[in-house]
C-alpha cells in the first residue's frame, strides 16, 4: 500500500509515452533441451551505461522443464481506473508462468531490478484444483486482479475440457478461480485483451496441447484443426457475446493487439498461416453499432526456397512460410511490428488508418532459408519472434526463440539465443542498432521480453489520449 | 435558545463540509465524470455523468439516515441511540482502518451503471454512517425546539434527513463536479495520478473522529 499511486502508472496513453525511457529489460530464458532451470534475465538497456546490452542479473528457478513463454506485471495503469478509486498498488512483482509445468513464479522486481528475487511459488496442483485449467500463458492486470489466460483444460494432457481464463489476487497472489461464466462456443485459447472503459474483452486461439506439447502436428494443420476463431466476452459479465470464424484455413489466430487509446474501438490479431497458400496475414477487428467485425487487411507471402535449405518439416512445399508469430502496437497506435519467424523478417506497418495497414519499414534477419546476419556481423539463427516497443516508440526490441519443440522442427540447424534492437526513424523505418547485442549463457534461450515501468504489450489505460 | 441555534448551524456546517470532502475524494466518483467527458469528446458527458453519481450517492446516504431517523421515534430512548451510532461508527471506521481491502464484487460493476456505482461505493466506504452523528443531533436541536406527539417527530426527522442527504450531496457534486471541469478543461489527466493521495487511512479515522466526539457531546449532556 503506496501513499500515491505507482509513478509508472500512466492515465492515458499520451503520458505514458512522455515518461522516462526504460533502463532495464526483463528477458525470459528457456533452457529448450529442460537440461536446466527457466530463468529471467534483467538486461541493462541504458545507452549511457557501461554494462549496456548486458545480462546484469539472473534469477533462476529451482525447477527444471517449465517452459517459460510470457509474462507480465502484477499491476499497470490500469490501476488508475476510475471505476477502482484506490490506486494504491505497486508495479512491482513479475507474474512468470510454465507454460509446460503450470507453475507460477512471482518474482519481486524491488528495491532494484538487479537484486530481483523470487517471492512466491505458486505450485500447478493449485492451478490445477482451483481452476481446472492448465498452461498458463497470457497475464493482463484488470479490474478484478490479475488475470491469467490458459492453454489447457484438466487432465493429463489437457484436454479435460476447455481452457479458458481464471483469476489470481494481485496482492496476495492466491488463485481466485475461473473468470468465464458463459464461454459460449469458445473451446481453445491463446491470447486475450480488451477495452476496459468499454468493457470487453478479445480473446485468441492457438490449439490444445496435443498439437503443439512435441511440436506443431502437420497433420492438424493441413487439416486445418488449429484455432482460427476470435472471441469477444463482455468483461464484467464475463459472457462471450460474439464469435468471428476467421476462415478455418487462417490457421493459429495469435496475438491480441487492441488500440492502445480506449477511445479507438478497433484492433488486430496475427494469423500465423493460411494453410491453402501458405501466408501469413493480419486481420483487424473493430466494433461498430454494438457488434464486432473482422476483415484481413494485410497478408505476407511466402518465399520460395530450395528444398536443401528446408528444415524436412517443409521440403514437400518448396517454400518458406512468414509464419507471423507475434506482433505490437506502438503506444500511439500508429505502427504495428509484425515478427516474421519463417522468412526472418521485422515488419513496421503504419496503421493510423486501421483497415489499411501500409508497409513503412522493414529489417531482415535470421529467417529459415535466408539465414541474414545481423548488421554489426553476427550470426542470428532462428527469426524475428517476441517483439517488445518502448513506451515512447523509439526503440522495438526482439528474440529469436518461438518454442522449444518448435525451433527444433522449424530450425534444426540450432539456435543460439540472441536479442536485438532496432531504431525507430521519426517516420517511421526500422534500423537494426549495431551495439546493441545480448549474449546469453550457453543453452538458453531468451523469449517475451518486458520493459521497466510497462511496454507496449502491458499496460492498460482508461483514460484517452485527447 | 440563540445556544441551540448555534449548535444547528454548525452542523448544517458539517454536512456542507463532510459534501465537500467526499466530492474532492477521488473513490466517490469525480475522475469518471473527466473520462466520460474525454471518451465522448464532449463537457456535455462530463456534466451527465454527475447526474447519476449525484442520485446514487444521495440514496446511500438517505438509506443510512433512515433507520435511525425511524428509531428516534422511540423519544425516551434518543440518549441511548445516539450512544450507539456514535460506537457503530467508531466501529466501522476501525474495521475501515483494519481491513484496507476492496470488496471485489464492487469490481464487477460495468463502467455503464455509474448510479448503481456511486451508491455501492458510498455503502462500502460507509459515507452515509459518517453524517449519522450529525444528522441526530441536528434531530435532536429540532425536536427540542417544540414538544411533539412521536409520530410528528418521526414525520419531522425524516424530513431532516431527506434535508440532510440533499445538502450533503449538493456539496458533494458541487465540489467533485468543479474539480473535474478542471481537470477536464485545464488541469490535464496528469493531475488524476498526481494529485491522489490514499485517503484510506484519513477516511478511517474521520469516521472515527466523527463518532468519538458524537460519544463525547453525548456523555456530556444529562
Amino acid at each position: 500500500m503506496t501513499m500515491r499511486p505507482d509513478p509508472t502508472f500512466h492515465a492515458s496513453p499520451r503520458l505514458a509515452m512522455e515518461a522516462p525511457a526504460e533502463n532495464f529489460a526483463y528477458m525470459l530464458l528457456l533452457s529448450p533441451d529442460f537440461s536446466k532451470p527457466d530463468a529471467l534475465a534483467v538486461v541493462d538497456v541504458k545507452p549511457s551505461s557501461p554494462t549496456y546490452s548486458q545480462i546484469v542479473h539472473t534469477v533462476v528457478m529451482p525447477n527444471k522443464g517449465d517452459e517459460f513463454h510470457h509474462f507480465g506485471w502484477n499491476a499497470c495503469s490500469s490501476a488508475l481506473s476510475p471505476l477502482a478509486g484506490h490506486a494504491f498498488i505497486e508495479r512491482r512483482y513479475l507474474v512468470i508462468p510454465g507454460i509446460r509445468s503450470s507453475r507460477i513464479y512471482i518474482v519481486d522486481t524491488k528495491p532494484d531490478p538487479t537484486k530481483a528475487r523470487i517471492h512466491k511459488i505458486i505450485e500447478p496442483e493449485e492451478v490445477f484444483k482451483k481452476t481446472g485449467y492448465s498452461r498458463p500463458h497470457t497475464i493482463h492486470c484488470g479490474p478484478e486482479g490479475i488475470y491469467v489466460s490458459t492453454l489447457g483444460g484438466g487432465g493429463k494432457d489437457g484436454t479435460q475440457g476447455p481452457p479458458g481464463v481464471f483469476i489470481m489476487d494481485c496482492e496476495t497472489f492466491e488463485v481466485l478461480g475461473r473468470w468465464e461464466i458463459d464461454r459460449g462456443p469458445q473451446q481453445l485459447h491463446y491470447d486475450f485483451w480488451w477495452n476496459l472503459p468499454r468493457d470487453y474483452m478479445v480473446t485468441s486461439e492457438w490449439a490444445l496441447p496435443p498439437q503443439f506439447e512435441n511440436g506443431i502436428v502437420a497433420e492438424d494443420l493441413l487439416a486445418n484443426k488449429y484455432g482460427h476463431r476470435l472471441h469477444f466476452w463482455n468483461l464484467r459479465e464475463r459472457r462471450n457475446v460474439q464469435t468471428i470464424d476467421l476462415g478455418a484455413n487462417h490457421q493459429m489466430a495469435l496475438e491480441v493487439r487492441p488500440a492502445h487509446d480506449p477511445v479507438r474501438e478497433y484492433g488486430f490479431v496475427g494469423v500465423v498461416v493460411d494453410t491453402t497458400n501458405l501466408e501469413a496475414s493480419i486481420f483487424t477487428w473493430w466494433r461498430d453499432g454494438g457488434k464486432f467485425h473482422a476483415e484481413k487487411t494485410a497478408t505476407i507471402p511466402p518465399e520460395p526456397a530450395p528444398k536443401e535449405k528446408l528444415p524436412p518439416l517443409l521440403q514437400g512445399f518448396g517454400a518458406v512460410p512468414p509464419l507471423v508469430t507475434d506482433i505490437d502496437l506502438s503506444m500511439d497506435d500508429r505502427f504495428l511490428y509484425v515478427s516474421c519467424w519463417g522468412t526472418g523478417e521485422m515488419r513496421q506497418y503504419d496503421v493510423r488508418d486501421p483497415r489499411k495497414p501500409k508497409l513503412a519499414g522493414s529489417v531482415h534477419i535470421g529467417g529459415i532459408a535466408r539465414r541474414t546476419p545481423h548488421t554489426n556481423g553476427k550470426a542470428y539463427a532462428g527469426g524475428p519472434q517476441m517483439v517488445e516497443i518502448s513506451r515512447d516508440g523509439n526503440r522495438v526490441y526482439w528474440t529469436n526463440s518461438l518454442y522449444s519443440t518448435w525451433d527444433k522442427q522449424f530450425y534444426p540447424d540450432g539456435m543460439p539465443g540472441a536479442a536485438v534492437m532496432a531504431n525507430v526513424g521519426p517516420s517511421g523505418g526500422l534500423e537494426l542498432a549495431k551495439d546493441y547485442w545480448v549474449s546469453f549463457p550457453d543453452g538458453y534461450r531468451p523469449h517475451q521480453i518486458r520493459l521497466e515501468g510497462g511496454d507496449c504489450s502491458t499496460d492498460s489505460f482508461c483514460y484517452p489520449s485527447a | 435558545m440563540s445556544q441551540i441555534d448555534w449548535t444547528g448551524a454548525w452542523l448544517w456546517l458539517a454536512v456542507v463540509a463532510s459534501g465537500l470532502y467526499h466530492g474532492v475524494n477521488p473513490a466517490m466518483g469525480w475522475p469518471l465524470a473527466v473520462s466520460a467527458g474525454l471518451m465522448e469528446k464532449s463537457p456535455r458527458a462530463l456534466f451527465l455523468a454527475l447526474g447519476p453519481l449525484a442520485a446514487g450517492h444521495l440514496l446511500a446516504i438517505f438509506v443510512i439516515l433512515l433507520p435511525f431517523g425511524l428509531l428516534l421515534g422511540l423519544a425516551e430512548w434518543r440518549r441511548e441511540i445516539q450512544l450507539a451510532a456514535a460506537i457503530v461508527v467508531i466501529g466501522f471506521g476501525v474495521f475501515r482502518l483494519l481491513d484496507r481491502r476492496h470488496p471485489r464484487s464492487l469490481a464487477r460493476i460495468p463502467p455503464t451503471q455509474l448510479g448503481l456505482w456511486s451508491f455501492a461505493i458510498a455503502i462500502a466506504h460507509g459515507a452515509g454512517l459518517m453524517l449519522v452523528p450529525i444528522y441526530l443531533g441536528l434531530c435532536r436541536t429540532a425536536a427540542a425546539a417544540d414538544d411533539r406527539a412521536a409520530g410528528r417527530l418521526v414525520e419531522g426527522n425524516l424530513g431532516v434527513a431527506v434535508l440532510v442527504a440533499m445538502v450533503h450531496v449538493i456539496a458533494m457534486i458541487g465540489a467533485g463536479g468543479c474539480l473535474a471541469w478542471l481537470v477536464y478543461r485545464y488541469l490535464g489527466l496528469k493531475f488524476v495520478s498526481r494529485s491522489w493521495f490514499n485517503l484510506d487511512a484519513v477516511w478511517a479515522i474521520s469516521l472515527i473522529l466523527v463518532g468519538a466526539i458524537a460519544l463525547a457531546l453525548n456523555l456530556g449532556h444529562h
